[in-house]
């Protein structure tokens, strides 16, 4: 089995005209070809989901997802509802979508799934799938741009995003729907008047195209909060798409930039770009932000006490590395005898042991349990409160974290999904729980096919219900 | 044909979870109450002007979001569904509405007559914003009266305050002035919340009212200094104070309906009523009513 990957990557742009409108200028109908361009290109890459991160779907409440199989509406914009109307009817793959969405609260972020008749899609993710994928073959997904996320939050939803990509092994096409410089003419104009506003929106348009052209996405990404100050009507939405993408990508500044089209619509930078993920072999990252794993969220309003509970914890980690956490055994930083693999990216050992250790082209992997790195929560919740009574628990949730903390020691490694060999699993109460666990397998690891053993065993070290011992072979 | 007036000028803020607490037949879910105080100050607006008859309502939404000019509904009658994409959960209504075109257009016209860019949206397929939906359900549940629906055009996003502020009350005058051509009784709405910075997160049962309250204690001390000012008759001050309520309380007046509310009243120098006060998901709402109808200004 290959694992999934991001095939390709594009940026387009979000107003009606290249669907409704392309022969009333020449710049709109070059946008058009160029999108006609990338839909060829969706298709000679034989993808087999199309992902739009857009910019004209604002959201407070966290990430939405659009999980409708098949939302239909006739979409009309606010302010060129005269160019016409857009009916759609697009093939949404809600499977992903709540896939997505489950990796999300595994990630820590606030999240949820739509699914309603009637729900209106925004125009840049209509324009997008009405150019992109006219036959409705490829299924899509939509996700929202939360209007008060930062970097460290769209990071992470990039990654929950890849966490599913790779776990349903998809051939995946990232989209963002966004204007470069969105600054339009505030007075109605000719289609033939059309140009962009500003010959500074024009000259920092023509600086993001010659990066992004490069392959310097990451080097995008990281003036995202220039750029917007620059070229940015201050709404809501800011220059974020580019942080999604960024991450989509492996924050990279070695890819294949191609740009298909840069015109003005109503004096906004529209452009369509092509970034393929191979490497250029150019372009040193600088990376100068701290990357990110698990968003621990900074604002938390309404769970006061959640949230102090999480800084107490963050506290902990930082003044005394094995002190006693809530529930639990004392943690650890692991050790680092040779070959020792490890990474902020899962849980502290509650021992004196490593993440995992390479010997040769063998990886063997400590006992790894569905704790989160950094908070030590629970996907699905403890199996018991601090006082040994029994809680509900959901051991898919469970088991799909364990899944995630051991692809990240894997990576961490250098070695991928598809190289493990043998896995021991651990289970506090095999009647219980074999069905769940062996479900979230089958979706999993079992698509991989290690070999497995399942034991019932008496308990755990922390209040959990799984745990994986797992052997990878790194050689071909 | 008389000379048209304003019988009244209200803040009528738009957040759906009114709607949803409410559990109108148009609206979808169910919900087991919640935001009383709020549903409670507009039932007393509407009793307020229970005694005071009129042609139509002019309403200016924050959710009609136009960059380019100022738009107009231009059709005499929408429906459909309205969904709202921030809280599909809380609020899929179906609306049917009609408009009072010739009002509309008489607006239209006195604004392009005024220089400012305007247009009338005359798209059948158009779907009406929440935010005129749930201030049209909340202010006149019954849906007799036509409206004239405004959109709010972008400039404090696009250049500042101070501009947005200077378009809006040009646009107020605009509106007064084709109010009293038509000969017409009307009620103006500004539909928008005071402070508006939200929670992130949602209970999970939204109408919860032990999780409600003010984001933090400067959003409330900015919501009861412009609520003051509204209660005393200092509409001047509001004007004045806009550029930094509109930043520091991060409001959404950023959409210009106070200022041009105040506008079209002539900036009131009488007191509103103030029917209630409420936070939703953490945002400050008023519903005030400036009573035009108490401070005609006998011409005879």
């Amino acid at each position: 089995m290959t694992s999934g990957e991001v095939v390709a990557s594009f940026v387009v742009p979000v107003h009606p005209h290249t669907v409704l409108a392309p022969d009333q200028n020449p710049g709109w109908r070059r946008l058009r070809d160029a999108f006609n361009d990338a839909a060829q290109t969706i298709r000679d890459l034989d993808a087999d989901l199309l992902i739009i991160y857009s910019t004209t779907w604002p959201s407070i409440i966290g990430h939405q997802i659009q999980a409708d199989p098949n939302p239909e509406w006739v979409m009309v914009d606010h302010d060129f509802h005269d160019l016409g109307s857009i009916p759609y009817s697009f093939n949404i793959d809600a499977d992903f979508a709540h896939a997505w969405n489950e990796a999300n609260e595994q990630r820590g972020l606030q999240s949820r799934c739509v699914n309603y008749k009637g729900f209106p899609i925004d125009v840049g993710s209509v324009v997008a799938l009405t150019l992109l994928n006219p036959d409705n073959s490829i299924p899509a997904v939509i996700v929202s741009s939360n209007m008060y996320a930062n970097r460290s939050e769209t990071t992470v939803l990039a990654k929950s995003c890849l966490d599913v990509i790779k776990t349903q092994g998809r051939r995946a096409v990232a989209i963002t729907a966004m204007s470069l410089s969105n600054r339009m003419f505030t007075d109605f104009i000719k289609p033939e008047e059309d140009k962009i506003h500003s010959l500074k929106d024009d000259e920092w348009n023509r600086k993001i195209l010659e990066f992004l052209e490069q392959g310097r996405l990451e080097d995008v990404g990281q003036l995202s909060r220039t750029i917007h100050r620059q070229i940015r009507v201050q709404k809501v939405v800011a220059f974020k798409p580019m942080w999604w993408l960024s991450a989509m990508n492996g924050n990279r500044n070695d890819l294949t930039g191609r740009i298909l089209a840069y015109e003005a619509i109503h004096g906004a930078g529209g452009a369509v770009v092509h970034i393929d993920p191979t490497s250029t072999g150019i372009g040193d990252k600088e990376y100068d932000e701290d990357d990110v794993e698990f968003f621990h969220g900074e604002r938390g309003v309404l769970e006061g006490s959640d949230e102090a509970e999480i800084d107490q914890s963050r506290e902990a980690e930082r003044t005394d590395e094995t002190s006693v956490s809530e529930s639990g055994p004392a943690l650890w930083d692991p050790t680092e005898a040779e070959g020792s693999v490890n990474t902020d990216a899962a849980p502290k050992p509650v021992g004196a042991y490593p993440h995992a250790r390479k010997v040769g082209d063998m990886l063997f992997l400590s006992g790894v349990g569905p704790r989160q790195p950094g908070t030590n929560a629970i996907p699905g919740g403890p199996i018991h409160d601090e006082n040994g009574e029994p809680l509900d628990y959901d051991i898919k949730a469970q088991t799909h974290a364990v899944v995630n903390n051991v692809r990240r020691i894997v990576e961490e490694a250098g070695a991928t999904m598809d190289q493990v060999v043998d896995v021991t699993t651990f289970l506090v109460d095999m009647k219980r729980d074999f069905a769940g666990y062996n479900e979230v397998w089958a979706e999993t690891l079992g698509t991989v096919g290690p070999t497995r053993t399942t034991l019932a065993i008496d308990a755990l070290p922390t209040p959990i219900a799984v745990e994986m011992k797992v052997i990878v072979h790194m050689g071909e | 044909m008389g000379k048209g007036q304003i019988v009244a000028g209200c803040l009528a803020p738009h957040p759906p979870h009114l709607v949803y607490a409410e559990n109108p037949p148009q609206n979808e879910p169910v919900a087991e109450g919640g935001w009383e105080q709020l549903r409670w100050g507009y039932e007393r607006l509407r009793a307020s002007l229970s005694e005071h008859d009129y042609d139509a309502i002019v309403l200016l939404s924050p959710h009609w979001q136009t960059y380019v000019g100022t738009h107009f509904l231009g059709l005499p009658n929408f429906e459909g569904l309205s969904v709202d994409p921030i809280f599909p959960n809380l609020f899929r209504y179906h609306y049917d509405m009609n408009v009072d075109v010739e009002l509309a257009q008489a607006i239209h016209d006195e604004a392009a007559k005024a220089g400012l860019p305007v247009k009338m949206m005359e798209n059948p397929d158009f779907r009406v914003d929440y935010g005129t939906i749930t201030t049209g359900h909340l202010f006149n549940p019954d849906w007799d009266k036509p409206l004239v629906v405004i959109s709010s055009n972008r400039s404090t996003a696009y250049y500042s305050v101070e501009v947005m502020q200077e378009i809006m009350i040009e646009l107020g005058k605009v509106t007064r002035k084709a109010i009293e051509a038509s000969g017409k009784r009307v009620v103006v709405l500004a539909s928008n919340s005071l402070s508006h910075r939200h929670f992130t997160t949602e209970s999970e049962v939204p109408e919860d009212m032990s999780k409600e309250h003010i984001t933090s204690h400067a959003m409330h001390l900015w919501d009861m200094r412009m609520i003051e000012y509204m209660r005393t008759g200092q509409a001047q001050r509001i004007l004045d104070e806009m550029p930094e309520f509109t930043e520091q309380a991060i409001a959404e007046s950023d959409g210009g309906g106070l200022s041009w509310l105040l506008s079209t009243l002539d900036v009131p120098d009488y007191p509103g009523i103030l029917h209630g006060y409420g936070t939703i998901i953490g945002t400050g709402n008023a519903v005030v009513e400036w009573p035009c109808y108490a401070h005609e200004v006998n011409e005879g």
